[in-house]
């Protein structure tokens, strides 16, 4: 009895090792490779067509398989960071924000593929679009989204109040929107994405910017908390109790803004170049489809004077190989194929080119009539683009940017006054830049 | 004479049963071993060290540091005040409607086998469908919260509740409530279930009402299952973080953010695993002070099963 209990345990053992051990079979070296894809669900192509680009690639690439799993945006980057802990990490190409390149590099989570750019990419995608992958002269991946946030305007509502073109200042939005409100139009004219998320950033950046305030200076020091930009968030904590703002603002992401919008229930909005199809085109989404116009967006009088023509925020990202991936050149092979000219001329109806010859001659005609959307997201991507300001490149940006909500969540919930909020943020910014 | 001065090799029954015990227990203390104590010895580890998340493995000695930082930052203490608030409301609100729907079932009114079978529903939701049911509920814009209150003619117009940090943690408790109430009143049902009626026929004879019968009889008798219920309960709120995480992300204002909150934050999205470390010993701790404190007050011999 007693050894049969012996043998036994020592049995019970055995199997759990071994299936221990059979968890952490390594891929071979040769044969299939899996390619594990971590993306964005958002914005760019749908799920379908990023299916569709993949099994272009395997028509080349037969022994690849690539599996994308689609996150939400502010779900990403902590699920980059925590993958990266692992040997071999849980993906081996992720889509990384340009706010992260500066961390990401620093922690060597990505693949430096300076010396395997080509001549042909250097030369024909955008610099703003390298400024995106590139850190400190080295670059760790290949941009393929180009985004800002656009001004959205509702022609109907503005007819309706007698105005027959957009504002081209937020102080005239301000008065613009007092006729809207007077008028019963709608009750709060315009939503914003200020909830405590890297929205808030984007939107504060964009206001921060056309007053001709930043958020750094030359040498990375915080300058948002000087007049510039404690009278940007005063305006912002204006706008909210006047109640042109809507107040929910304070708990709203883009998504929020889109549904807010295409419902009706604003007049204006600001958002990435996502919402012009579904708010404007899909009656399925929007119940204000035809009247969804995009405007430059507006600056304050004072920036105007400056000579701020409009500003916006940059928010791009670009796909990169992880550095501890085991088939780094497979890898590498699909992120130069997702991201090819080719690719990104044929699949551009939900993600506009990074590369420059698509927005010249034939090549900008044929990209105008690709779908109902693009005559009008195409020039305005070309107008809009060159006034998009990037956030700094900062290897504690994370832990600044939610500082700097936090700042801007005080002010607005009127916990602090915008000074006093910006001041300690900026402090904060001060103590991350000396560690 | 020397074979009887030697002891005799064979073991008695009862350490023969010990020793074979062990032995079966083996494989799973292994386990045990493997993915409870070692990741808490590595933490604790951890948390002495300044370990980024992009290499966790200890490098820059810190000593105490991790925690005196935390212990004198104002972060801190406001994320640990919230906590306490989150955990007294939230648990303090769920036990006196618990009990009362547990009483409500054990009177057995018509329909309660329904209502006790219905009553299971909000726990068997999973806490993230929870946080995004209540989230769409309180939404701003088109939630049921403010297409309830409109239509009672409560509110003149859609409010937008959650730009308040503290109503929106008020929002948050009452996600919370809805979500485990069921599990105390469940587990004290069941406590009222097993005591004799023959106690409260004999109290009733002597002429106590039924509210001394329930002060003086039930509630002294349901003690042991409400310490269970207490214990389980306040240590699952003081750690909370899927409800918040789902509603609120902290927001607004980090008036959410709660002391796991700030453990997730400090760890994943600032990368200091070190730290986070440090605070994840440091909510063991005071778990650790309010179960015995707990225990202190409602666990007297008398009160033993």
């Amino acid at each position: 009895m007693k050894r049969i209990h012996g043998v036994l345990s020592v049995l019970l053992v055995a199997i759990f090792l071994i299936g221990a051990a059979g968890c952490a079979s390594q891929p071979q070296a040769d044969g299939p490779k899996t390619l594990r894809v971590l993306a964005m669900q958002q914005a760019g192509p749908t799920p379908d067509e990023m299916n569709a680009i993949v099994a272009k690639f395997n028509a080349a690439n037969p022994n690849v398989t690539v599996e994308i799993e689609y996150v939400s945006y502010d779900a990403l980057h902590d699920k980059i960071a925590t993958a990266m802990s692992t040997t071999p990490p849980a993906y081996d190409i992720v889509l990384v924000d340009d706010i992260w390149y500066a961390e990401f590099a620093a922690n060597e989570y990505l693949l430096d593929v300076t010396d395997r750019l080509d001549a042909n990419m250097k030369t024909n995608i955008f610099d703003s679009a390298w400024a995106i992958t590139t850190v400190n002269g080295k670059t760790y991946g290949m941009p393929w989204l180009l985004d800002a946030k656009y001004f959205y305007y509702n022609e109907a509502i503005l007819k309706e109040a007698g105005f027959d073109a957009p504002p081209t200042t937020w102080e005239e939005l301000v008065a613009m929107g007092q006729v809207i409100k007077e008028k019963g139009l709608v009750e709060y004219p315009i939503a914003w994405s200020w909830a405590q998320a890297e929205a808030a950033i984007c939107d504060f950046v964009t206001l921060l910017e056309g007053n001709g305030g930043k958020l750094v200076d030359e040498a990375g020091k915080p300058i948002f908390n000087n007049e510039l930009g404690v009278k940007t968030l005063q305006w912002m904590v204006d706008s909210v109790e006047s109640g042109v703002s809507n107040p929910a603002s304070i708990t709203y992401v883009e998504e929020d803004v889109r549904n807010v919008f295409s419902q009706g229930k604003a007049a204006f909005a600001s958002n990435w170049l996502y919402m012009y199809e579904l708010a404007a085109l899909n009656a399925e989404e929007s119940q204000v489809t035809g009247q969804v116009k995009m405007a430059l967006m507006p600056v304050f009088e004072a920036g105007k004077a400056a000579g701020v023509q409009s500003a916006t925020i940059n928010g791009s990202m670009g796909f990169s190989v992880v550095g501890k991936s085991a088939n780094p050149d497979a890898a590498w092979e699909f992120v130069k194929f997702l991201t090819s000219e080719e690719i990104q001329k044929e699949y551009a109806a939900h993600l506009l080119p990074v590369w420059a010859n698509n927005y010249e001659g034939d090549a900008l005609t044929a990209l105008e009539a690709l779908n109902p959307a693009t005559p009008a997201t195409v020039p305005m991507f070309k107008e809009q683009i060159p006034f998009s300001k990037v956030r700094p490149k900062v290897p504690y940006y994370s832990e600044g940017s939610k500082a700097l909500q936090l700042a801007l969540q005080e002010a607005l919930t009127g916990q602090k006054t915008a000074q006093q909020a910006l001041d300690d943020a900026a402090a904060v910014w001060v103590e991350l830049g000396a560690k | 004479m020397s074979v009887l001065a030697k002891p005799r090799k064979t073991l008695t029954l009862a350490r023969q049963e010990i020793r074979d015990g062990l032995w079966l227990l083996a494989p799973s203390m292994l386990v045990i071993l493997i993915i409870t104590v070692l990741p808490v010895i590595f933490t604790l580890v951890l948390s002495f060290f300044d370990t980024p998340l992009s290499n966790p493995v200890p490098r820059d000695f810190v000593g105490f540091g991790n925690y005196l930082e935390f212990l004198s930052s104002q972060q801190f203490w406001q994320a640990i005040w919230r906590t306490l608030y989150f955990t007294l409301v939230s648990v303090g609100l769920e036990l006196v409607l618990g009990l009362g729907i547990a009483l409500l079932i054990h009177a057995r009114p018509p329909g309660w086998n329904f209502l006790r079978t219905s009553l299971i529903i909000p726990w068997a939701v999973p806490t993230v469908v929870n946080g995004a049911m209540w989230r769409w509920i309180y939404n701003a814009d088109y939630g049921a919260l403010n297409g309830v209150l409109l239509s009672l003619g409560i509110i003149e117009k859609y409010q937008a509740w959650m730009i308040d940090p503290i109503v929106a943690m008020n929002l948050v408790i009452v996600a919370d409530i809805w979500h485990s109430v069921p599990f105390i009143a469940i587990i004290l049902q069941a406590a009222l279930a097993g005591i004799p009626v023959e106690l409260e026929e004999a109290a009733a004879v002597d002429g106590a009402n039924a509210f001394q019968r329930f002060l003086l009889i039930r509630l002294p008798l349901l003690q042991p299952a409400i310490l269970v219920a207490l214990v389980v309960r306040t240590v699952e709120a003081f750690r909370v973080f899927d409800i918040i995480y789902v509603i609120t992300s902290g927001g607004p204002a980090f008036g959410t953010v709660t002391i796991s909150y700030l453990t997730y934050l400090e760890s994943f999205t600032y990368g200091h695993l070190g730290s986070g470390s440090a605070l994840s010993f440091l909510i063991s701790a005071f778990t650790l002070v309010m179960a015995l404190v707990y225990i202190k007050i409602l666990y007297r011999p008398e009160n033993r099963a």
